[in-house]
Formats: C-alpha cells, sequence, structure tokens
C-alpha cells in the first residue's frame, strides 16, 4: 500500500468528522473518495495532505507514519477545489512557485515550467494571469503548478465542482488521461457518483466520517455493500413489503429493499413474444411517463409499490394509464447487518429474454 | 402615454431636482463657502503677509512637529494593522471579537478623554510615572511622555490605530486562505508567503488606509491638545492655529488663516491621492 490509513479519528468540537477511517491505496492508482457533502471526504483529504492533523490513528505515505511531517514536507501535490491560483502571479510563476522556493536553478524552473505548460496544452498562455482564463484553463495550470516539483502524490478537492457542466465530462477524461500519462498515485475528492465511476480505478465511499466500502466502480456499483452504499450509487427506490412482488415471496423477513430501475422490465400486455414469461410478471398500471432524453422514465404503481423504470424509445409507446406487465430481474435487500442481492427466484435456472 | 404616466415621470424629475438642490445646498454652506473663507481670510493682507505668517519660528516648529508625529504614527500603525490584520483573519482564539472591538475604540472615543487617559498614565500621579523614573535614573537618560514630544507622537498614535486594519481586514477576509495554503504546501515560509501572495491582495487596501491614517493624524487637535501645552516645541499645526486665533489681534487671526489654508492644501492633496488608489484599485480588479 503506497497510502494507508490507520483507525483515524478527527473532531471539529463535538462533530465527528471521521470516525475510525482505515483504508489503503495502491500505487499508480486514482482513487476517488466518494460521499455526500458533510461526509467527512475532504477532511481525510486534508489529513493525509497534513493541512489538518487527526486527533488519533497513523498516516503512512510510503511506508513512511508522516503524522508528525509537516505538509510541506510530505512530497505531496494539492489541486484545490477553488484552484487558489495565485491570482497576481502569471502562468509562468503560478507554476515556477513551488520550484523556486525549493531554490531550483533558474534555468532548470524554466525547463520544468515550460515541460508542464506543454504537457497541460497551455504554450502560448505563459504571461496571462488567472482571471484572463476559462474554469478549464485554470484547473490545467493549477495540476500543472501541483506537478511541477515533482509530488510523490496528488490530491484533488472537488477537482470538477468549479467547471460548467458542458466542459466537465472533457476535462475528466483529460485529468485521467493525464494522471495515468504521468503515473502518480492521486486521490480526488468528489460527491458526483458519475465522476467516480467515470474516472477513478478505486472508489473509497464515505458517509458520516466512516469508510462505507472500498472497491472498483464496478464492484461498488454491482456489490454494495451497505445500505447506503445501494441507495448512494445509481438510483434507486426503497420499498418495505416487496415481498408481494412475483419471484420474491419467500423471503425472510428483512427491513426493506431498494431496487435501480435498470432491474425493472416493462412490457405492453399485448406483447406476445414473451407469453411464456408472463405468468412471472406482475400487473401494473402506469402513472406518468417522462421523457428523458435518451429513453423515457415510467412510474407504475404494481400491487400498490412504486416502480421506476427506464425504456428505450425505439420501443413500442406507453401511455399513461396503460396496463402493463412488469418484471423484476433482482434488488437489494437490508437488514441491520448489510445488503444482500436477491435475484427473481421464478427467472432461477431461466434465460433471460431481454427485449 | 396617458396624463397619469405623463404625471408620474413629471414628479419623479421634480424630485431629483429637489435632492440635488438640498444636496448642493447642505455641501456648500457647511463645506464649500467655510474653505473658501479660510483661503480668503488667509489672503486678506496679501500674498507677503502669508507666506510672512507662515515662516514664523512657531509656525515652522509646529510643521516640523506635525510631519514628524504623522510619520511616526502611520509607520507605527500601519506595522500594528497588518499584524492585527493578518491575527484577527487567519487564527482562531478565545476573546477574538474583544479584540476586534477594542481596536475599534478610538473611533468612538473623544480625543479628549484619550489625551487625559495618558496625562493620568504617564504623569506625575499616573501608575507609569515611576517606571519612567526608574529608566531616567538608571540610565541616566531625561525622558519626558507628557507635554513633550512623545506624548504628541502617543496620542496621534492612538487616535488613528484603527485606520488600516479597517481597511485591510475586509480584504483579507473575502480574499480567503486558499492561496496562502497552496504556497506553505509547496514549501513556502510565512515571510515569502506574506511578500509574494497576501501582500499584492492587500495593497491597494493598505495604502488607503495610510492615506485615510495620515489625513486623521495632521488635522488631530483633542487629543494632542491635553498633552501638548508648549507653543514653539510641542505644539503641532491645529493647535498653533488655535493658539494664532485666540491670541486676538486682527493680524494674528489672518496668520491663524493662513496656516489653517496649508492644512486645507494637504487635505485636497490627500483627497486627490485617495481617488487615485481608489481608481487604480479597482482597475487592478
Amino acid at each position: 500500500m503506497y497510502v494507508e490509513l490507520k483507525n483515524i479519528n478527527k473532531y471539529y468540537g463535538k462533530f465527528k468528522a471521521s470516525d475510525d477511517v482505515s483504508f489503503g491505496i495502491e500505487k499508480g492508482k486514482l482513487v476517488a473518495l466518494l460521499g455526500p457533502s458533510g461526509s467527512g471526504k475532504t477532511t481525510i483529504l486534508r489529513m493525509i495532505a497534513g493541512l489538518e492533523n487527526p486527533d488519533s490513528g497513523e498516516i503512512y505515505i510510503d511506508g513512511k507514519l508522516v503524522n508528525n511531517i509537516p505538509a510541506s514536507k510530505r512530497g505531496i501535490g494539492f489541486v484545490f477545489q477553488s484552484y487558489a491560483l495565485f491570482r497576481y502571479m502569471t502562468v509562468f510563476d503560478n507554476i515556477a512557485f513551488g520550484l523556486e522556493v525549493k531554490k531550483t536553478p533558474k534555468k532548470q524552473i524554466k525547463e520544468r515550467v515550460n515541460e508542464l505548460i506543454e504537457l497541460v496544452g497551455l504554450s502560448g498562455m505563459e504571461k496571462r494571469y488567472p482571471n484572463q482564463l476559462s474554469g478549464g484553463q485554470r484547473q490545467r495550470v493549477a495540476f500543472a503548478r501541483a506537478l511541477a516539483p515533482e509530488p510523490n502524490l496528488l490530491l484533488l478537492d472537488e477537482p470538477f465542482a468549479a467547471i460548467d457542466a458542458k466542459v466537465r465530462a472533457e476535462l475528466r477524461a483529460w485529468l485521467s488521461n493525464m494522471i495515468h500519462k504521468v503515473g502518480i498515485t492521486s486521490i480526488f475528492v468528489t460527491h458526483d457518483q458519475d465522476e467516480a465511476v467515470d474516472v477513478a480505478d478505486n472508489i473509497i465511499v464515505t458517509n458520516e466520517g466512516r469508510v462505507e466500502q472500498q472497491g472498483t466502480p464496478q464492484e461498488i456499483y454491482k456489490n454494495p455493500k451497505t445500505p447506503f452504499v445501494a441507495e448512494f450509487i445509481g438510483t434507486s427506490a426503497k420499498y418495505e413489503n416487496y415481498g408481494i412482488l412475483k419471484g420474491f415471496s419467500n423471503q425472510e423477513k428483512i427491513n426493506g429493499a431498494l431496487i435501480r430501475p435498470e432491474f425493472v422490465e416493462v412490457f405492453k400486455s399485448d406483447n406476445a413474444n414473451i407469453e411464456s414469461y408472463l405468468k412471472y410478471a406482475d400487473d401494473g398500471i402506469v402513472e406518468s411517463v417522462t421523457f428523458r432524453g435518451n429513453s423515457v422514465e415510467l412510474l407504475i404503481d404494481v400491487k400498490g409499490l412504486k416502480l421506476t423504470a427506464l425504456r428505450s424509445l425505439e420501443r413500442r409507446k406507453i401511455e399513461v394509464g396503460e396496463r402493463v406487465k412488469v418484471l423484476v430481474y433482482r434488488l437489494y435487500a437490508f437488514d441491520e447487518k448489510g445488503v444482500k442481492i436477491i435475484e427473481n427466484s421464478e427467472l432461477a435456472g431461466k434465460e433471460t429474454v431481454k427485449l | 402615454m396617458d396624463y397619469s404616466d405623463k404625471k408620474q415621470i413629471f414628479s419623479r424629475k421634480i424630485t431629483k431636482y429637489i435632492l440635488i438642490t438640498v444636496s448642493v445646498l447642505f455641501i456648500a454652506i457647511m463645506l464649500v463657502l467655510p474653505l473658501v473663507s479660510v483661503i480668503i481670510n488667509s489672503l486678506k493682507e496679501g500674498i507677503a503677509f502669508y507666506f510672512k505668517s507662515l515662516s514664523t519660528n512657531y509656525v515652522t516648529s509646529a510643521l516640523g512637529v506635525t510631519v514628524m508625529a504623522t510619520l511616526i504614527s502611520v509607520g507605527v500603525n500601519t506595522f500594528f494593522g497588518i499584524v492585527a490584520s493578518w491575527l484577527l483573519t487567519r487564527f482562531e482564539f478565545r476573546g477574538k471579537n474583544t479584540l476586534s472591538t477594542l481596536i475599534d475604540i478610538p473611533f468612538s472615543i473623544s480625543p479628549v478623554i484619550a489625551g487625559l487617559a495618558f496625562i493620568m498614565t504617564f504623569g506625575r500621579l499616573g501608575w507609569a510615572s515611576p517606571v519612567i523614573d526608574w529608566i531616567n535614573s538608571t540610565f541616566g537618560t531625561d525622558i519626558q511622555i507628557v507635554f513633550a514630544l512623545p506624548g504628541v507622537v502617543l496620542a496621534t498614535i492612538f487616535v488613528t490605530f484603527p485606520f488600516i486594519s479597517r481597511e485591510v481586514v475586509p480584504v483579507l477576509n473575502s480574499v480567503g486562505h486558499d492561496e496562502e495554503e497552496a504556497a506553505a504546501l509547496m514549501g513556502a515560509k510565512g515571510f515569502k508567503i506574506f511578500r509574494k501572495v497576501t501582500f499584492p491582495h492587500i495593497k491597494w487596501a493598505l495604502l488607503y488606509g495610510i492615506i485615510l491614517c495620515t489625513a486623521r493624524a495632521l488635522g488631530e487637535f483633542g487629543a494632542v491638545n491635553a498633552l501638548s501645552k508648549t507653543r514653539g516645541q510641542t505644539f503641532t499645526l491645529p493647535l498653533e492655529i488655535d493658539a494664532l486665533y485666540m491670541s486676538g489681534s486682527a493680524d494674528s487671526i489672518t496668520a491663524s488663516f493662513a496656516v489653517s489654508s496649508l492644512l486645507v492644501i494637504i487635505a485636497i492633496i490627500v483627497l486627490v491621492a485617495r481617488n487615485i488608489v481608489e481608481h487604480r484599485a479597482k482597475k487592478d480588479n
């Protein structure tokens, strides 16, 4: 493990910002700290950087205990949420700052800065000031500035929060490429699950100061370990008496279940192709149809449960008030101990036709 | 456009002109006329007399004392103002609000009271008097505070010390400390961070504070009056003007206006400087 946190606790007054946080990060990985605001993710990042001190617990970087090493000596590059570019310095001077502090020879500084400016694609903008740059360009400068002193670990606090939605996706791809190209171990904080899934090799989900789950985006998405993760990742709705759905009736008593729209299949009741499956499907009445751009979102009342489903625009149109057949493939059932995936028992062993 | 619309536009116009008239009249009566009369009165006995009354020993001494007291107070208060602003915006501690309020006291307290307070502290009966006596007898010095130049300087510092921090604190608050944190993370030390990162932000606010501080220091009367009793030695320009005026002869009254015109001219220079700074600061942002 390149970065390792062991039993970290941190209070702000009475508020517990970190509650027994432990995790490890492999060298060269790009890791997302994902959680809602106030879940303690930024606190964790700032403690790794040395901008805050944990009340108890140990932080290791490259096998070395860094609790008592000041921020400036930890070999860390930090990209702030607001970028914190020096407003009264040019792009060149911003990137050169860390090298100047280290008393690097002038010629070397010039080489390194020019190399970085080229790397982030800002050639010709050396003499500009931060307020003459777009949001995306500022982020590139912040990134270059953090990399200039050749840190071993790059920390990014909500790197895309200050950028408008249109450029964000493009920058995400850019940053992820860049980080993998440089090969630096990186941790970024985000509250946006799409961002985490899109960019990260590994996701650490935080909630109320605790680490809920760590894993690859696929693992987190497919096998949520806690009710919080199941609910936070993807869109889903909570149901208590899910036992009334066909295929889920003989389950032991569990607190409730989460059903994601992609687990719900909707058929028109006159669909002849699926006749053999109709006996596993429940009857439902369409309550609303909402256009979602690349699909329609259906809200369907099935025996009192309001299920949400997505339906391709290529399929036959469904109207509000229409009687439809609804098939639920699986759901996440949870109790105090955790979450388990329950597959539709009627479909077990059968090949599912997806239409 | 119907009748009521026209009426509304007309009444808005009327309101505008009434407000302009009131403001102009007020400024004219309260400010322009008195200042013009200072200039006119100062020239009543001719240019030669004007310059003669400016070059008496009393006046040149008073000008020297005023300039010295102003320079020292501005220097001391610039340092104190930066330190206090830094403390108030970058650190959390108990009693922070109390400290912030205390800094504002010279704004609300009468300067005469400040002068008297210094007499009660450093004068013959003050608690600090034995300390000064001890220093004088031990080191063979002859330090006097009350009714001497140090008292004049102290009084001037007292009445002007909030100006700089009041200008700088809001700027430091609005800038935030992200940039400083970023610099610190890259290994920069306190003074380098201040010089390269923080100072460019507060530059204009600081200069603006210094100008206000200068203007106030030049014109201070009450606090200095309580601590300065020797004409020709510890008198500042405002005290000299008062003394000339109080002596009552026609010549000395004209002379007092001549000296006043000096302060008016300095005030106008300060005003112009202030506007230039404000303009430059706006352009910089």
